[in-house]
């Protein structure tokens, strides 16, 4: 690890600013810490133990600044803290907190550089220490990547342990006894003799005591809530229709706003007829805002009713009007000249295949939606003075940047309030519809203007998932893969998505070969090439990025060599895989499966495996040929992310990821025509149903040295193992999603 | 128009008789429980029951709706939850929650009628209303736990 590792780790300050009767202890890296968010409003006689723990007097909050859009993240970050500040989950309350470069993300560094996860060398751990710092003077408070819990795991534990020895430190001091003499528990100090002095009665105190720096994070055998099963925070309310969503702000005086936008994303309204809506009921105002024309009535029904009742004339789309096009494009681009990467190129495939291929194929991965069941939606007042924005978000400073310039006003006037959220899957990495309601409620000034989505439009302007095209060709000998090449042609993610940020993204992108490039395999003669086509339809991060369709490119084309060789499908993989928590997963879905055990004519086995944001992942799908088409009858999963956290969490968030990666398998794309999507709901888009569901197994291992997220890892494996299970039932290759373009499911 | 929701009256005589029943809930009435998700019955995050029968109130219209609404803020609450309520909270099922609301009242209203149901009087009844973050496996288990709860509490 070396200098680079000690100096971060030693720069590690612990600050404190004492501030109208509260107190607040920092947690930053390098030299200049971030103000801590909290003290701007705080109030007189509390404090701001760290920029995620403030305490009233009536009150302990815990601040959870990564979005949670289902993935548990409020209760997961709380938990974090709450473990080391000693206090119990009912006892505190949570808050998204402001938006704050205090709050920048480090984990998402760490996998921007072109290392491999299972690559722990110093280079490669230098290079990851040094990608947080253009994090952390961005302040990039982003949520995605799946590294909520690998971000926060260090971090979290440490702001609770900060606060709790300060709040020991006071009432040490207040008592006139040694603070190694005092304990906690549950929200209180406890005095020698058993007096019980709660956090709140010791805030007001807190600043006149020099904060204690000097914490030691427990062992984890200490642990009273991580690592067993939780009940998540919001699980009451989400079970009795109390939570309120983004899309459920009611305000006074609020109006309603709907949209038409130029379904060929990114281009212009060219002319409007708006006779027919202005008479309508409801509707206060019509206005053209970029690319489109909003609706401003007085509930949201009629506001969508008299955007649908507009007629539109569009200017045409910066991109290809039809698939055939899009496709051509990628195809174009396997030539040297539009070679993005080579990151993997191991032995001498050229010289491996110039005797030829046993296996030359070609695979394809099409436009996906990300389409949360919750509509995008956002709430906007607007003055002259202050805007105030609520709205679920992954980018909350983002938002700040981008509302600053579009109303001419500094950043310190916009006020972003951060909503629970209805699903996202990388849907709120985008912040198009804040800018939308921005714009219309610039034309309401004073009153606060609800913008909702309707699915349609929704769907229209999804930003989805890239297309992809994979070639890969191979070599096997003697009942062994010896030769596997792989070359993935599509639009760099990165680069449309920071586009929209006016944020450069210089380099080759990862996300091209991510889940492909990246794999614990030693075949002799090994190479990943990545292709940057060009930009077609604007696409954004979609749960997994490069590796949803890359998870399926790799291991399927592993899965056809090891076909070729007659070699069996588990043994090969383990056989070639050189890393070890990847090869426990593996071997975990074979024992669980009962992998080699005979199955019934007409089903099917096939297991697949993706390393990806660095968690190994495989799954074995199990299915049947019936009358009715493919029945998906079971799955079995095992993952490591290091430690698990929350076991109960950790087996929602797998089996959720798993169903999203075969649903959108089995039947979802999105496609265009004359520049439009053509699938604007979910009778086109559909998912898996509940019907179609099979019975999934899950073994969670805690063996890998690092700990990571789950969110993302369940998904890349999923269509693999299913293409793979298909072919063993029916003899099948699947080389396209979604897969029911060529087979029938039941 | 008058409407009858969670046992509260309500006069809705001032809006059009088509204005879908989800709508007039969310925006008239403030009940915030039912949600929009498609506008096409395609998604069941609306879902409310109707005389008992479980409807996708986006597609029906407020002027013909036929007998007492129930949302799922009229089931149970936070502090005296229905039985499919306490099941769904025991298994954990909701990851984002927004289509729980609708799977609960789905769920509540195959329960009133089926009080055993079978797998796949289950698959069947539960196949209209759709989990993006697929919490699937988890909605099968609380029903089946709250089919048993409701026949030892009966």
């Amino acid at each position: 690890m070396g200098r680079v590792k000690t100096i971060a780790r030693r720069s590690f300050l612990i600050g404190s600013v004492a501030i109208a009767g509260g107190v607040a202890f920092g947690v930053w890296r390098y030299k200049t810490p971030y103000t801590n968010p909290l003290l701007a409003d705080l109030p007189e006689g509390a404090a701001a133990l760290t920029p995620y723990v403030r305490i009233t007097s009536d009150a302990i909050t815990l601040i959870t600044p990564r979005a949670d859009k289902g993935q548990g993240a409020v209760s997961v970050q709380a938990a974090l803290i709450a473990e080391e500040l000693d206090v119990s989950i009912d006892q505190i309350k949570t808050d998204f907190g402001p938006p704050s470069p205090a709050y920048y993300n480090t984990a998402l560094a760490g996998d921007a550089v072109p290392f491999r996860a299972t690559d722990d060398s110093w280079m490669a751990e230098t290079v990851r220490d040094l990608a947080d710092a253009p994090m952390k003077f961005l302040g990039m408070q982003i949520t995605g990547g799946s590294t909520t819990v690998p971000d926060g795991y260090d971090k979290l534990r440490h702001a609770g342990a900060v606060a709790r020895e300060t709040l020991k430190a006071t009432a040490a001091r207040l008592h006139g006894v040694e603070r190694s003499a005092l304990s906690t528990e549950t929200g209180a100090v406890i005095l020698p003799d058993g007096t019980r002095l709660s956090y709140q009665s010791l805030a007001s105190e807190a600043p006149q005591t020099e904060p204690v720096t000097d914490v030691t994070l427990r062992d984890p055998s200490e642990w009273r809530l991580l690592g067993k099963p939780m009940q998540r925070i919001d699980i009451v309310a989400k079970s009795t229709g109390t939570q309120g969503y983004g899309i459920d702000i009611d305000l006074p005086d609020m109006l309603h706003a709907a949209i038409r936008l130029n379904p060929g994303q990114g281009a212009a309204l060219a002319s409007y007829d708006a006779s027919e809506a202005e008479t309508m009921r409801g509707v206060q105002k019509i206005i053209e805002i970029p690319g489109g024309i909003a609706v401003i009535a007085d509930n949201t029904w009629r506001a969508i009713r008299a955007a649908e009742a507009i007629t539109c004339d569009w200017a045409t789309a910066p991109y290809p009007a039809g698939m055939a096009d899009h496709w051509q494009a990628l195809s174009d681009s396997f030539t040297s000249d539009a070679q993005d990467s080579q990151f993997r190129d191991e032995g001498d495939v050229e010289a491996a295949l110039a005797g030829g291929t046993d296996i030359e194929v070609e695979y394809r991965a099409p436009y996906l939606a990300h389409a949360p069941l919750e509509p995008l939606n956002a709430t906007v007042r607007y003055t002259p003075e202050r805007v105030d924005i609520w709205t679920g978000t992954q980018v909350p400073r983002f938002i700040e940047t981008n509302v600053a310039r579009i109303t001419g006003l500094d950043r310190d006037r916009i006020h972003v309030h951060a909503e629970m959220i209805g699903g996202s899957f990388g849907h709120r990495l985008e912040d198009e519809v804040v800018r939308h309601a921005t714009h219309i409620a610039m034309e309401m000034p004073g009153r606060p203007v609800k913008l909702t989505y309707s699915r349609e439009e929704d769907m229209a302007h999804d930003f989805p998932r890239q297309i992809a095209m994979a070639r890969g060709r191979g070599r096997v000998e003697n009942g062994h893969v010896t030769a596997y090449d792989l070359g993935i042609a599509m639009p760099s993610v990165l680069s449309s998505q920071m586009g929209r940020q006016t944020i450069p993204a210089p380099g080759p992108d990862l996300q091209i070969v991510a889940g492909a490039w990246d794999q614990p395999f030693a075949i002799t003669d090994y190479r990943v090439t990545g292709y940057r086509a060009p930009e077609l339809a604007p696409i954004s991060s979609w749960r997994s990025v490069g590796a949803s369709s890359n998870g399926f490119f790799h291991d399927c084309l592993l899965d056809e060599l090891i076909h070729a060789a007659g070699a069996d499908p588990l043994e090969e993989r383990l056989r070639l895989c050189n890393h070890a928590p990847s090869r426990a997963v593996l071997e975990a879905v074979g024992e669980m499966s009962n992998w080699g055990s005979t199955m019934a004519p007409g089903q099917g086995r096939g297991v697949a495996y993706c390393l990806s944001f660095g968690v190994p992942c495989a799954q074995v799908v199990e299915v049947s040929d019936t009358e009715d088409g493919i029945r998906l009858t079971r799955v079995y999963v095992a993952a490591d992310v290091g430690r698990i956290i929350d076991p109960v969490n950790f087996d929602g968030l797998v089996k959720g990821g798993v169903i999203f990666g075969l649903g959108h398998a089995m039947n979802c794309q999105i496609t265009y025509a004359r520049g439009a999507a053509e699938q604007r709901n979910f009778d086109q888009y559909q998912g898996m149903r509940l019907y179609q569901c099979p019975e999934i197994e899950l073994r969670g291992l805690e063996t890998a040295d690092k700990i990571r997220g789950i969110g993302e890892p369940p998904v890349p494996p999923a269509p693999a193992a299913l293409a793979n299970a298909i072919f063993a039932a029916t003899g099948t290759r699947l080389r396209e999603m979604p897969f029911d373009k060529h087979v029938t499911f039941a | 128009m008058q409407l009858n929701v969670n046992g509260a009256d309500h006069s809705l005589d001032d809006l059009e008789p088509e204005m879908p029943l989800l709508w007039a809930l969310r925006d008239v009435l403030g009940i915030k429980g039912p949600k929009y998700g498609c506008g096409i019955a395609q998604c069941g995050a609306c879902t409310v029951h109707i005389d008992g029968e479980a409807v996708r109130s986006c597609q029906v219209a407020v002027g013909d709706v036929w007998g007492p609404v129930t949302t799922i803020e009229g089931l149970g609450t936070p502090d005296a939850p229905h039985p499919v309520q306490a099941a769904w909270i025991d298994a954990q099922v909701a990851q984002c929650g927004y289509c729980q609301s609708g799977q609960i009242m789905q769920a509540a209203s195959l329960l009133a009628e089926t009080p055993a149901p079978t797998d796949q009087e289950i698959d069947d009844a539960m196949s209209g209303n759709l989990c993006r973050c697929g919490t699937y496996p988890r909605i099968r288990a609380a029903i089946k736990a709250a089919a048993k709860s409701m026949s030892e509490g009966a």
